[in-house]
């Protein structure tokens, strides 16, 4: 039954997409930190998809994107890469953070970059979410089919 | 002879299938749209049903010429009948998901869908009738 993996396909598009939202959030948060956790700036993190392809049980097969063995393609986090721009930097001597020059780093998020981010991975769990609710009400209607 | 009461039904179960499946590539394709490297994928939905149905021969398929080969149920897909959608606008990461395609022909796939599940429900309701007794209304 090939329709009941569309909740299999979007599911993981949904589950991919919250957690590019949940970087995002931490991106946003961080705009204006001086120190991360390793002492230095904090570093912008973006997600990484990567197609997932599914075989005839749902689970995941060779994930080589060019490989056409099964239709079902879903989506996974393949990992979380880290920004390697250097961070804003700011002078202000008094700052407890600041170096021998007086300057301050700051992290490297651009807050504009994430609103954007945010937007689009918000619209396409909304898209993944849609897909999901009509896959659901084609399948109760092919549930009825006979009951005349 | 009894099959004869379902066969007037397997057309439209071949095109319910078909729909299903497409359905499912389609979810592929949206599920797909941030991800880099991703190339849209898309059925040939008429040759696709043709093929189901035997009317046109499934590419790739081998002649059978001895009585124990084996061959493709009816409503085999193969998967040499995708086709790879371009992108309508070009973009770095290679990704040719068009997202104003993919909900159209989603759109369009789930109403044929629900077309087809009604055929078949009225099918069967022309079959009931034709089997009740005149007092039976």
């Amino acid at each position: 039954m090939s329709m009941f993996k569309v909740f299999d396909i979007s599911g993981s598009a949904v589950s991919a997409q919250s957690q590019r939202l949940n970087v995002v959030a931490s991106n946003l948060a961080n705009v204006d930190t001086v120190a991360g956790p390793d002492g230095q700036a904090y570093k912008a993190r973006q997600v990484v998809f990567q197609t997932l392809l599914m075989g005839a049980s749902g689970s995941a097969v060779g994930a080589d994107p060019g490989d056409p063995v099964s239709a079902s393609a879903g989506v996974r986090v393949s990992n979380i890469s880290e920004d390697q721009t250097p961070g804003r930097k700011v002078r202000d001597p008094s700052h407890p953070a600041a170096d021998a020059e007086g300057y301050v780093t700051y992290s490297n998020v651009n807050a504009v970059e994430e609103m954007v981010n945010m937007i689009s991975s918000s619209r396409s769990y909304q898209n993944n979410i849609e897909v999901m609710n009509t896959a659901k009400s084609l399948l109760l209607k092919t549930l009825q089919m006979g009951q005349v | 002879m009894i099959n004869r009461l379902t066969d007037t039904l397997d057309f439209q179960t071949q095109a319910l299938t078909l729909r299903a499946e497409r359905q499912r590539l389609i979810a592929s394709n949206i599920a797909n749209a941030d991800t880099p490297g991703y190339i849209a994928r898309d059925m040939d939905f008429a040759s696709a049903l043709k093929q189901a149905t035997g009317a046109l021969p499934i590419p790739g398929q081998m002649a059978a010429t001895q009585r124990g080969h084996i061959q493709p149920t009816a409503g085999a897909l193969s998967e040499s009948g995708l086709r790879y959608a371009t992108a309508s606008q070009t973009n770095l990461d290679r990704n040719s998901v068009d997202m104003d395609r993919e909900r159209a022909s989603f759109a369009e796939n789930s109403v044929k869908y629900e077309a087809t599940l009604r055929f078949i429900n009225s099918g069967m309701k022309t079959m009931m009738d034709a089997m009740k007794s005149p007092s039976q209304g």
